[in-house]
């Protein structure tokens, strides 16, 4: 026999094979069934422990799964009720007096009361809680005002703070205040966040590692029950292969779709859900030294950025041009009045005339990526160039994400005259308090790494803290950001929008502008 | 030989320690700590400072190389910051994927890479040879992660005849066609450019050993064709090819990291991407020095292999 006869007879059998493989792949199409829901999420959960976590990804999951004593309103940013049914602010905002949901139990069987709140609280901020070992609680400054959780009787609680601080509630709202079942986190102590167990729509039944985290329908919830019966979250880290997954069927729901892709959805058997949110995208401007010291020379680089042209080419629609340091998302407390800065080079060549910085030698930092940042580095080099129009020198010195906040949070002093920033937040306090604050200088602890200081915003930012009331709350943050955007200690640059794809059997899905996903109506046929 | 394999085996341990303490310093020198990782926009200071207390990070590095190394030799790697669960754990559940993949890879770039060789050698200039030529020029050249999106593309979007990502389906897979199905492409995709390099290889050790006296000789004494190439000429061909399949073997592992993104594979090159970016310290040194550890292994297994076809390589 020839050797050529032998490869003959090896190709027959290599054939035979994609025959066979060709059998394997038949049931390859096959699809999850109706009432069974499956989202591609972007990356593996950390913990399902809400105390535990930081990221929009895991939050995802946990708000189908746990309830806090609050939650925010469909569509809007604003509170409502959820495991507690009404609450009251004492006249010096120091007290809130919570009365909570009857006939609540966790998916354990364990009754939800005043004590399992206690104990929620305690173990995240009581250095001596038997179970505070369960962490660590990254985000438990969020609760820091707190001094004292006492159980009235059982199904009364209160809160005792050590100042006035009014985010609480809305803090009480956010994933790091939803409410974990005490008995739970006794039985598991450390493994609790692979086991979670809470009071929400879908009870938790299976994480299979690196392959999907599933949750089935609370058959025993307070309210309306889900409409599947259970949801799958599949981590998909490549954006790519998220995409494919869509497109191929593998997946029923997808979010954080790339700009780029959005135009494969734009056909039948699919729909793109888009909802703006509390995000800011700006740049930081070294108010502290260098010619950003000089206001005009800030306000200049507002004209100068063609915003538009970055949220319509760059980002491909995905965003919308931001007037000032609050998202319009906050809806009770932005300015409608402001008007963003327009885009006039003409404008800002006559501001650098004035402030005698014309030709000025920048430094900029920018990331290549990182939560909320978008698409970094094309929105440096349009920036880049935009400001190079209007003749300023600027220099991009890139970093990757963890090495970019280790460079910029500590302040932009003697490094850089700016520096690209992103930021997510649930209270319109949050961002303006820790990044525009005198007091929040990096040497303080703060993130106002650009130093910019003006008592006024200082003064209002303490007073809309402390004040209990909404509308007058509403007020002192729409003059706030009037006098900011005024004084341009950063440049205002993009409110993003989340986007969501879901394919044609998946009803009644809308995207909330917390960013969260709430599962709990979605009908998957 | 007992000998022999017990002095290669006393030789990796400088080699395990020297990449324990590179790992670590890199992890520990590189900027961003896990502390900024985990609380992203809210890392002040004080939060870091705080989370790194808490995470046993405050304490100085050589004591903390210390502690770890002691650890491992206890069989305690650690807990990972960002799964939250014991870095061995993980390691093991992710390398036993990682092994499904690169295991068929392989093989696969083993037998058709060798097969692709001997057919070209026997065929030397003849259209076979050109044929596996060009088909080889192309695999070394196409990037494999590029090669696996069109794979998705076509087989999975256009086609739908495979799933596009993942080990099993998410719905009522989990035996073994299932596996298959999830493992083509990927296996395929990752095998590429070792089967394009092996079977180049394999072409010029054939041709090499073709030319010797005794392959002459046997042809004249009337030894079939057949016998002679997979006889004689490839039993002492393999002698060169097999050092180069240790070395693909290291190419394959370390490609399998694209491949494992692309399909979302669950392996051990994809968590430690995601655990570098997280700066999960631990679960990167824990992850690395396994990895090493295995590599260390296979080389030395291949040099055995290689002294037990070729009695002149000895100790």
């Amino acid at each position: 026999m020839t050797l050529l006869s032998w490869t003959r007879r090896g190709l027959l059998a290599a054939a035979g094979a994609v025959f066979v493989a060709g059998g394997l792949t038949a049931p390859a199409t096959a699809q999850a069934p109706p009432g069974v829901l499956i989202v591609g999420q972007i990356a593996e959960p950390k913990s399902l422990d809400p105390a535990a976590v930081t990221a929009v990804n895991d939050f995802r999951i946990l708000v189908n799964v746990y309830e806090g004593l609050t939650r925010y309103k469909s569509g809007t940013l604003e509170v409502e009720p959820a495991l507690a049914t009404s609450w009251n602010i004492s006249e010096d905002g120091t007290e809130y007096t919570f009365t909570l949901r009857d006939g609540v139990t966790f998916h354990d069987g364990t009754p939800f009361n005043a004590e399992a709140v206690k104990f929620n609280f305690d173990r995240m901020l009581d250095e001596n809680h038997p179970f505070h070992d369960t962490g660590p609680f990254p985000l438990s400054f969020f609760f820091g005002a707190v001094e004292e959780t006492e159980v009235v009787d059982d199904m009364t609680v209160k809160f005792t703070l050590n100042a006035p601080y009014a985010p609480f509630l809305s803090n009480l709202a956010y994933p790091t205040g939803l409410i974990v079942s005490p008995a739970a986190v006794t039985a598991d102590g450390k493994d609790f966040g692979r086991n979670p167990v809470g009071t929400g729509p879908f009870e938790f039944a299976e994480w299979r590692s690196n392959e999907a985290v599933v949750v089935e329908r609370n058959d025993a919830y307070w309210g309306e029950k889900a409409g599947t019966e259970a949801v799958v979250f599949r981590p998909i880290t490549d954006a790519n292969t998220r995409v494919a997954e869509m497109l191929a069927g593998g997946i029923d729901l997808m979010v954080e779709v790339p700009p780029t892709s959005l135009g494969q959805f734009s056909g039948d058997g699919f729909s793109v859900a888009e909802q703006a949110g509390p995000h800011v995208w700006f740049l930081i401007l070294n108010a502290k030294e260098g010619p950003f010291a000089d206001k005009r020379v800030r306000q200049a680089a507002n004209y100068a950025i063609n915003k538009e042209a970055i949220v319509n080419d760059v980002l491909e629609g995905t965003a919308t041009v931001a007037a000032g340091p609050t998202p319009p998302a906050f809806a009770w407390a932005y300015n409608e009045a402001l008007d963003p800065y327009p885009y006039d080079p003409e404008k800002a060549k006559a501001l650098l005339a004035e402030a005698g910085a014309e030709g000025a030698e920048l430094t900029f930092f920018v990331t290549e990526g990182g939560s909320g940042m978008l698409d970094p580095i094309p929105m440096g080099t349009a920036i880049q160039a935009d400001l190079q129009a209007v003749g300023l020198d600027v220099t991009i010195e890139t970093y990757e994400w963890n090495t970019f906040l280790g460079e910029v949070n500590p302040g932009l002093e003697g490094k850089a005259d700016m520096a690209e920033m992103a930021w997510m937040t649930n209270d319109p306090d949050t961002l303006p308090y820790l990044a525009l604050r005198s007091e929040a200088w990096p040497d303080n602890g703060g993130f106002n790494s650009g130093y910019y200081a003006n008592p006024k915003v200082d003064e209002l930012l303490e007073a809309a803290r402390t004040a209990t009331d909404q509308d007058e709350r509403a007020r002192l943050y729409r003059e706030m950001q009037t006098i900011v955007q005024e004084d341009a200690p950063w440049v205002f640059v993009a409110n993003w929008k989340q986007n969501a794809v879901t394919s044609d059997r998946v009803e009644n899905f809308g995207l909330e502008p917390s960013f969260l996903l709430h599962l709990k109506d979605v009908v998957k046929n | 030989m007992g000998g022999y394999i017990l002095k290669r085996l006393a030789s990796a341990i400088p080699v395990l320690i020297g990449i324990t303490i590179i790992v670590f310093l890199i992890m520990s020198l590189i900027p961003g700590d896990p502390a900024t990782a985990i609380l992203g926009s809210y890392a002040t200071p004080e939060n870091v400072e705080k989370l790194n207390r808490d995470l046993g990070l405050d304490k100085p590095m050589v004591q903390r190389y210390i502690i770890w190394l002691g650890n491992m030799l206890t069989g305690d790697f650690g807990r990972s910051f960002s799964l939250n669960r014991p870095v061995l754990d993980e390691i093991l559940e992710r390398f036993n994927a990682t092994l499904i993949l690169t295991g068929t890879s392989f093989v696969l770039c083993s037998v058709l890479g060798i097969l692709a060789g001997v057919v070209s050698a026997a065929r030397q200039y003849g259209f076979a040879d050109k044929a596996i030529t060009f088909v080889v020029l192309i695999g070394i050249s196409v990037p494999s992660f590029f090669l696996g999106m069109m794979m998705i593309l076509l087989f999975a979007v256009n086609l739908r005849w495979l799933p596009v990502s993942g080990m099993y389906a998410i719905y009522g897979g989990g035996d073994l066609p299932d596996l298959i199905r999830h493992l083509i492409m990927p296996a395929l995709a990752l095998a590429a450019v070792a089967t394009g390099v092996i079977a180049r290889l394999s072409r010029s050790a054939m041709l090499e050993v073709l030319r010797q006296d005794y392959i002459r000789t046997a042809r004249a004494k009337g030894v079939p064709e057949r016998r002679v190439i997979m006889g004689h000429a490839l039993r002492v061909a393999m002698v060169s090819i097999i050092p180069v399949l240790g070395i693909q073997a290291g190419f394959v592992l370390s490609g399998a990291v694209y491949i494992e993104i692309v399909f979302q594979w669950p392996g051990v090159g994809r968590m430690l991407v995601d655990a570098i970016l997280k700066r999960d310290l631990l679960l990167v040194q824990g992850g690395v020095v396994f990895v090493a550890a295995c590599y260390v292994m296979f080389n030395i297994a291949v040099d055995v292999a290689q002294s037990l076809l070729d009695p002149r390589i000895k100790t």
